[in-house]
């Protein structure tokens, strides 16, 4: 009798003591600062600019650099790239009469980029696609047909096409450049440890 | 209340309507002007308090968006659903289906009559104020009970079940913690209570003895059970039962659910601050203004009354959902007992010290206060842990 009237106040002081404790807890909860942002408008920058390089949002293509091979369109798993490349009959160059990527399609594997020579075709970090039509999903990079790129002897010198060169292949460069798997184990085991 | 309609009558703006006509349609009006001028505002803003105080403890925002902080964001969702279609299921008891939320709306309305706002601001001081409070909540526990029959579906059957069981056995506990006090006053009436009591903590009946402080809990714990507030929402376990008796509900007669479960969030501090916080008792001869001391009260009333329902989101957000025979356990075999012993000694109390002890209230006073700084420092010791970043302001 006395031992189950010990246990009952045990039980009763033990659920005041939890609670207490509890309470406090959260109680130093809410003095924190919320983890989440309050996106999109209230962030101090811009989320897309915050993502790294390698991120594979949407795709973008640099017409100046786009030489045409059509490696991108061959390369794409699920046909979402349709581009025309027709030469011209007086000149003999080669031109872009139309290079479509249907966003709503794309798987963002990030193939077309991977094989493109210039670095022309890649992901950008924006991801903002929501839109009202599959139509309007469907980015059109040709308005009027331009001469495809010619990739030059040496060094780009057109001040207007170098920047752009450079910036694709600082893209390829991203890819390319494969991950050291011994680095990495060794930096997982850091972090471990 | 009943001279300003006869000056009104007087005045002859009436016509020749006969007074019996005038007296029931004043009353309507005045009815329906509380309703959508106070008791909507004010459950609006203790929903979005809810989220917005949930929020800062789950380190979200919380919505901040529809009008200044989101005060507007209740307003907002009720649109919201009174736009959506009322969907009544083929298989529902359709007259019950339809009646049941009016109910339930109509179980916490009722408490707002001898609700005492301030010493002038009371729709009706009846001489059962307690009892009245007590029984006419029991309403809302029939209006569960409907709409989880009328719903004919196995859910909301189980929601509204839990939810009888619930409510009929914490009516005992939350009759037996109200008890005290009425012994202590010798008086049902709510303004009689206040009356009763002081503006200084000393004088309030939370500590007035140690029975009575308990017993405040006990009822406090019983409210939230009654009114289906976690950690005792097993009737709406969102888990397990996927909204309870309120599953098949949808656009206006949801919102009613809803309406009604934060009104009587509301109406558990309501009672808390009447029956053991002074209500709004404050200090007297600092002014003659009538207006001024009302106004004054009535700030009082709300504080009070609003670090009840603080209490309550701080709960929920605290505490997980007990099984169904935890909580019976919890009132039968705890709450029950322990309502008695504080009847027998209150009781006790009072014949060995008539005029209450003079000496218990302080040290009751500091002994919570002791309490408070313990409490705070266990905070302060979680805060130094974590090392987190702080962040006070409670605008974002």
């Amino acid at each position: 009798m006395a031992s189950s009237i010990g246990q009952y106040l045990k039980h009763a002081k033990e659920a005041a003591a939890t609670i207490f404790e509890g309470m406090s807890v959260t109680m130093s909860h809410f003095v924190r600062k919320p983890y989440t942002i309050q996106y999109p408008d209230r962030t101090a920058v811009r989320v897309q600019d915050t993502l790294p390089l390698r991120y594979r949002g949407i795709l973008e293509v640099d017409l100046e650099i786009c030489t045409g091979c059509l490696a991108c369109e061959r390369a794409c798993p699920i046909d979402c790239i349709v581009i025309d490349a027709p030469k011209d009959k007086a000149t003999r160059a080669m031109l872009l009469s139309r290079f479509d990527i249907d966003i709503a399609k794309c798987m963002y594997c990030g193939l077309c980029s991977e094989v493109c020579p210039t670095g022309s075709i890649h992901h950008t970090t924006e991801f903002e696609g929501a839109d009202y039509s599959l139509e309007s999903m469907i980015r059109r990079f040709v308005k009027d047909p331009v001469l495809a790129y010619k990739a030059k002897k040496g060094e780009e010198t057109d001040p207007l096409i170098a920047p752009i060169l450079d910036r694709g292949l600082e893209f390829l460069a991203e890819w390319a450049e494969p991950v050291d798997m011994k680095k990495y184990k060794k930096a997982q085991e850091e972090a471990a440890s | 209340m009943q001279s300003f309609i006869d000056s009104l009558i007087a005045s002859g703006i009436f016509g020749g309507l006969p007074a019996e006509a005038v007296y029931p349609a004043m009353m309507f009006l005045f009815a329906s002007l509380v309703v959508f001028g106070f008791v909507l505002p004010l459950v609006t803003i203790t929903i979005w308090l809810e989220r917005r105080v949930w929020s800062r403890i789950q380190s979200r925002v919380g919505p901040n968006r529809v009008g200044p902080q989101g005060v507007l964001q209740g307003l907002a969702d009720g649109v919201k659903n009174i736009l959506k279609e009322d969907v009544v299921p083929d298989a529902a008891d359709r007259p019950l289906f339809v009646f049941a939320p009016y109910l339930l709306v109509w179980g916490f309305l009722a408490t707002f009559v001898v609700i005492p706002f301030s010493s002038a601001l009371v729709i009706a001081d009846l001489n059962v104020g307690i009892l009245y409070i007590t029984a006419i909540v029991a309403l809302s526990a029939v209006g569960v009970l409907m709409a989880g029959w009328a719903s004919n579906n196995k859910w909301s059957l189980l929601g509204g079940i839990r939810s009888a069981a619930q409510v009929v056995s914490y009516e005992i506990p939350a009759g037996l913690a109200l008890l005290p006090v009425v012994l202590l006053t010798g008086t049902l009436s709510t303004q009689g209570i206040i009356q009763a009591q002081g503006w200084a903590p000393w004088d309030w009946f939370l500590f007035h003895s140690p029975f009575t402080f308990i017993a405040a809990f006990a009822f406090y714990i019983s409210a939230l059970a009654e009114t289906n507030r976690t950690p005792f929402d097993i009737p709406e376990a969102e888990s397990e039962l996927v909204a309870g008796f309120a599953t098949e509900y949808s656009g206006f007669r949801f919102a009613l659910f809803f309406l009604a479960e934060w009104g009587s969030l509301y109406v558990t501090g309501a009672i808390m601050a009447v029956v053991f916080l002074g209500g709004w008792q404050i200090p007297t001869g600092w002014t003659n203004n009538t207006v001024v001391l009302n106004i004054a009260q009535l700030g009082v009333f709300f504080l009070k009354a609003y670090f009840w329902v603080f209490l309550a989101m701080w709960i929920r957000a605290t505490l997980p959902r007990i099984r169904v025979d935890q909580m019976m356990s919890l009132c039968w075999k705890y709450l029950v007992p322990l309502g008695f012993v504080n009847l027998v000694g209150t009781a006790v109390w009072m014949v060995i010290w008539p005029e209450g002890n003079a000496f218990v209230p302080y040290l009751m006073v500091v002994g919570t206060l002791a309490l408070t700084v313990i409490f705070f420092r266990r905070v302060l010791y979680h805060l130094r842990r974590a090392k987190p970043e702080l962040y006070f302001n409670p605008a974002i």
